[in-house]
C-alpha cells in the first residue's frame, strides 16, 4: 500500500521530515503561516535504555510543530533526561523553554514496548502530566500521537486532534482509492480501489463505517463499507443519481441527495438502506446536506434563490430559512462539532475559498486565498477545517485553523481529494 | 498490507505521580476492530476492490459480464443507424453554456432525431449523463449535472417520448473529456451525453 505512494514535492516555506523508521508511507507536511504567539517547548529526545526503538519524541515534536502553536526550542547538548530527577530547570529555562516534555520508550521482556513520558511547567518547576503506556510495537507511532494530544490539552486547553483519522480519496493513474490515514497521513490503507470516480467519503459517528458515493455501476450510487470486514452495501441506488451522503449524528440515518423524483432533493434513509423519506419539496438544486451536531437541524446548498447559497431547515423537513447572503456562490457546509461555526465554501473574484461563518453572531470570514477549495470539513476539537486543494497544478490535502492563522499541507504522490475528518 | 486498527489500541494507561514512585492503574480500554471475514459480495462492477482494516478481511467483485443482446427492440440495420457518422444520431452531446442546463438551438436537431428514433423503437431506453465543468463543489457539480440530463429527456418528453425511455443521470464534474483547465476545455465538458441502453 505505501509503496504506491512516493514522496511528493513539496515547495514550501518549511519541510518537516520524520525520522527514517517513521517515514514509511511517504507523506509530507508543509506549514503555512503560524500563530501570533507560539508557546516555546522543548522536547528531549526519550531515552531508550538498551533498545533500538524508534525515537517517539520525532513525532511528538512533527505533531505540535504543525499545529502552529508551538515553537520548538533547541535540545542540542542538554542531554537525555529520560526521568524526572535527571532534569535540570534551570537548562532548560535558560534555552527560553516554557514547557518541557522529558520521555523514555524500552522493550519489555514479551515484545511490548513501555513509553513514558513526563510534561513540565518549566517555570514553575511542576509537572503538568505524566503517563506510562505498554503496546505493541506497531502501536508506538500511535503512542507519540497521543502523548502530544495531551501535551496540547494541557497547554492549550483543548483535545488534540493528532491521533485522529482522516478518509480520502487518492486519484492515482487513472485509478480511484478510498483511503483512510493517521490524521498525519501515516499508516494509509486503502479500503476501496475502483476505475471508476469515488467521491463524498464520510465517517460515521461511531467511526465504524464509511458511506461514500460510487460511480462503478456507471451511475452515482451511495454505499455503506464497515471498516472492520470491508463488506458494503448499497444503500442509495434508486433511479438516477444518488449522492451526498451525511449522517445523523445517532448514526441511524443518512440524509441523501436523489434525483428520483426531481433534478436533485433531500432525502432521509435509513442507514442499513430502504425507503427514501422526502425532505425537501423545491423546483430546484437542492443537495449537500449537513446535519447539526446536535441533530436538530440539516445544513443543505440550493440554488432555490437563483444562485447557490446555503439553507437551513429542520431535519424534519419543512420550511428552510437561508443562512449565507454575501456572494453568489456558497455552498458545502459543515457544522464544527461544538456547535459554534459553519465551515463552507465561498467564491469572490479570486476564486472558491474556505470560509467560516459564526452562527452566533452571523460574522463570516474567508480563511483561504487558494482559488479552487473544496469539500471543507471540521475537525472533531472543531479548532481546524481539513479540506481540498490544488497547489502547483496538483490536489492536495490542507487544513487551516478557525483563525487563518494556521495552514498545512499534505502530500502524497497522486492527487488527494475529498477528505473527511473520523470522529 | 498493513492493518490499522480502528481506534488507537490503548493497551494500558499507567499514571505517574510527581514524584514517579506510585503508580496508579488507569482503566483499560481496547476498542480493536472485529475479525470477521468478509463474505463475497454480489459482483459490483469492474474490478472493485473493498479491503477490510481487520486481518484477512477483503472483498472483490467480479467484473460484469457486457450484455450482448443489443438494444432492445432495435434490429441490427437500425442499431447501425446510430454509429452511422452520416446520421444526426451518432452525434449524442448535447453542449451547455456556464451555469446553465437550457437547450441551445444548435441542440435542438440533435434531439429531435434521437427523440423520433426513441418513438419508432419503444423498447429502447436510454441514460442521459450530465455532466459540468470542474469549477465549484462536487456535489452541487452533481446537482447541475444532473439537471443538465433533466433538460435533455425534457425536450424529449416534449417530443413525444415516452418517460420510461429515459433515465437521467448525472457524473457530476467527474468525468471530463478534456483535461484542461480553462474555458476551452470546460465548454466540452459542460454536456449531456446521449447512451443507448445495450449499446
Amino acid at each position: 500500500m505505501a509503496g504506491l505512494l512516493r514522496l511528493g514535492a513539496v515547495l514550501g516555506l518549511l519541510l518537516v521530515s520524520f525520522l527514517p523508521g517513521f517515514a514509511r508511507a511517504g507523506m509530507s507536511i508543509e506549514i503555512v503561516g503560524g500563530a501570533a504567539s507560539q508557546i516555546p517547548i522543548a522536547i528531549a529526545p526519550f531515552a531508550a535504555p538498551g533498545a533500538s526503538s524508534n525515537d517517539p519524541s520525532a513525532v511528538v515534536r512533527a505533531d505540535l510543530e504543525h499545529s502552529g502553536l508551538f515553537k520548538l526550542v533547541d535540545t542540542t547538548g542538554l542531554g537525555v533526561p529520560g526521568e524526572a530527577q535527571a532534569v535540570a530547570f534551570p537548562q532548560w529555562r535558560s534555552r527560553k523553554a516554557d514547557a518541557l516534555v522529558i520521555g523514555q520508550i524500552s522493550t519489555l521482556q514479551d515484545g511490548r514496548v513501555e513509553i513514558r513520558f513526563r510534561l513540565y511547567d518549566v517555570v514553575r518547576q511542576s509537572q503538568l502530566a505524566g503517563f506510562s503506556y505498554v503496546v505493541p510495537p506497531a502501536k508506538a507511532r500511535a503512542m507519540a500521537h497521543k502523548i502530544a494530544d495531551i501535551v496540547y490539552e494541557k497547554l492549550i486547553g483543548v483535545p488534540g486532534n493528532f491521533g485522529g483519522r482522516i478518509a480520502y480519496v487518492l486519484k492515482h493513474k487513472g485509478r480511484y482509492e478510498l483511503q483512510v490515514a493517521d490524521a498525519d497521513g501515516f499508516n494509509n490503507v486503502s479500503i476501496m480501489r475502483s476505475p471508476e470516480p469515488v467521491i463524498s467519503p464520510v465517517w460515521s459517528p461511531d467511526g465504524n463505517r464509511v458511506a461514500y458515493v460510487s460511480f462503478e455501476r456507471k451511475k452515482p450510487v451511495v454505499f455503506v463499507q464497515d471498516l472492520a470486514s470491508g463488506q458494503r452495501k448499497a444503500v442509495a441506488n434508486f433511479k438516477g443519481s444518488n449522492s451526498a451522503p451525511a449522517w445523523s449524528p445517532d448514526g441511524k440515518k443518512l440524509a441523501v441527495a436523489l434525483s428520483k423524483d426531481a433534478s436533485s432533493q433531500i432525502y432521509l434513509i435509513n442507514a442499513g438502506g430502504g425507503t427514501p423519506e422526502r425532505l425537501t419539496r423545491s423546483n430546484a438544486l437542492d443537495t449537500e446536506p449537513a446535519f447539526s451536531p446536535d441533530g436538530s437541524w440539516i445544513y443543505f446548498t440550493s440554488d432555490r434563490g437563483g444562485s447557490p447559497q446555503i439553507y437551513r431547515m429542520r431535519s424534519s423537513g419543512g420550511a428552510a430559512s437561508r443562512v449565507t447572503f454575501d456572494g453568489t456562490y456558497n455552498v458545502s457546509p459543515s457544522l464544527s462539532p461544538d456547535g459554534r461555526y459553519m465551515s463552507f465554501i465561498h467564491q469572490d473574484g479570486g476564486g472558491f475559498h474556505v470560509a467560516v461563518l459564526e452562527l452566533a453572531s452571523g460574522q463570516t470570514q474567508v480563511l483561504t486565498d487558494t482559488p479552487q477549495d473544496e469539500s471543507p470539513h471540521f475537525s472533531p476539537n472543531s479548532r481546524s477545517i481539513l479540506y481540498a486543494t490544488h497547489v502547483g497544478g496538483r490536489e492536495v490535502l490542507a487544513t487551516v485553523s478557525v483563525d487563518g492563522r494556521i495552514k498545512q499541507r499534505l502530500t502524497l504522490s497522486g492527487d488527494l481529494r475529498e477528505p473527511g475528518w473520523a470522529p | 498490507m498493513k492493518h490499522l486498527s480502528l481506534v488507537s489500541l490503548l493497551i494500558a494507561g499507567v499514571m505517574l505521580s510527581a514524584c514517579g514512585t506510585t503508580e496508579t492503574k488507569a482503566p483499560v480500554v481496547d476498542r480493536s476492530v472485529a475479525t470477521e471475514t468478509a463474505k463475497p459480495a454480489a459482483p459490483a462492477g469492474p474490478q472493485v476492490e473493498t479491503h477490510g482494516l481487520a486481518a484477512g478481511a477483503t472483498d472483490q467483485s467480479q467484473p460484469l459480464e457486457a450484455n450482448g443482446s443489443g438494444i432492445e427492440g432495435v434490429s441490427a440495420a437500425d442499431a447501425a443507424k446510430l454509429k452511422d457518422p452520416n446520421s444526426l444520431l451518432s452525434k449524442r452531446i448535447v453542449y451547455f453554456d456556464f451555469d446553465k442546463s437550457a437547450i441551445k438551438p444548435e441542440a435542438r436537431p440533435l434531439i429531435e432525431a434521437h427523440a423520433q428514433f426513441l418513438k419508432e423503437h419503444g423498447q429502447a431506453k436510454v441514460v442521459l449523463q450530465g455532466n459540468t465543468d470542474e469549477r465549484g463543489s462536487r456535489e452541487y457539480n452533481m446537482a447541475l449535472g444532473q439537471r443538465r440530463a433533466d433538460s435533455v429527456k425534457q425536450a424529449m418528453a416534449v417530443l413525444g417520448v415516452k418517460d420510461d425511455q429515459i433515465e437521467t443521470i448525472s457524473f457530476g464534474e467527474e468525468k471530463p473529456v478534456a483535461d484542461g483547465h480553462d474555458e476551452a476545455a470546460w465548454q466540452q465538458n459542460r454536456r449531456t451525453e446521449i447512451h443507448y441502453k445495450g449499446e
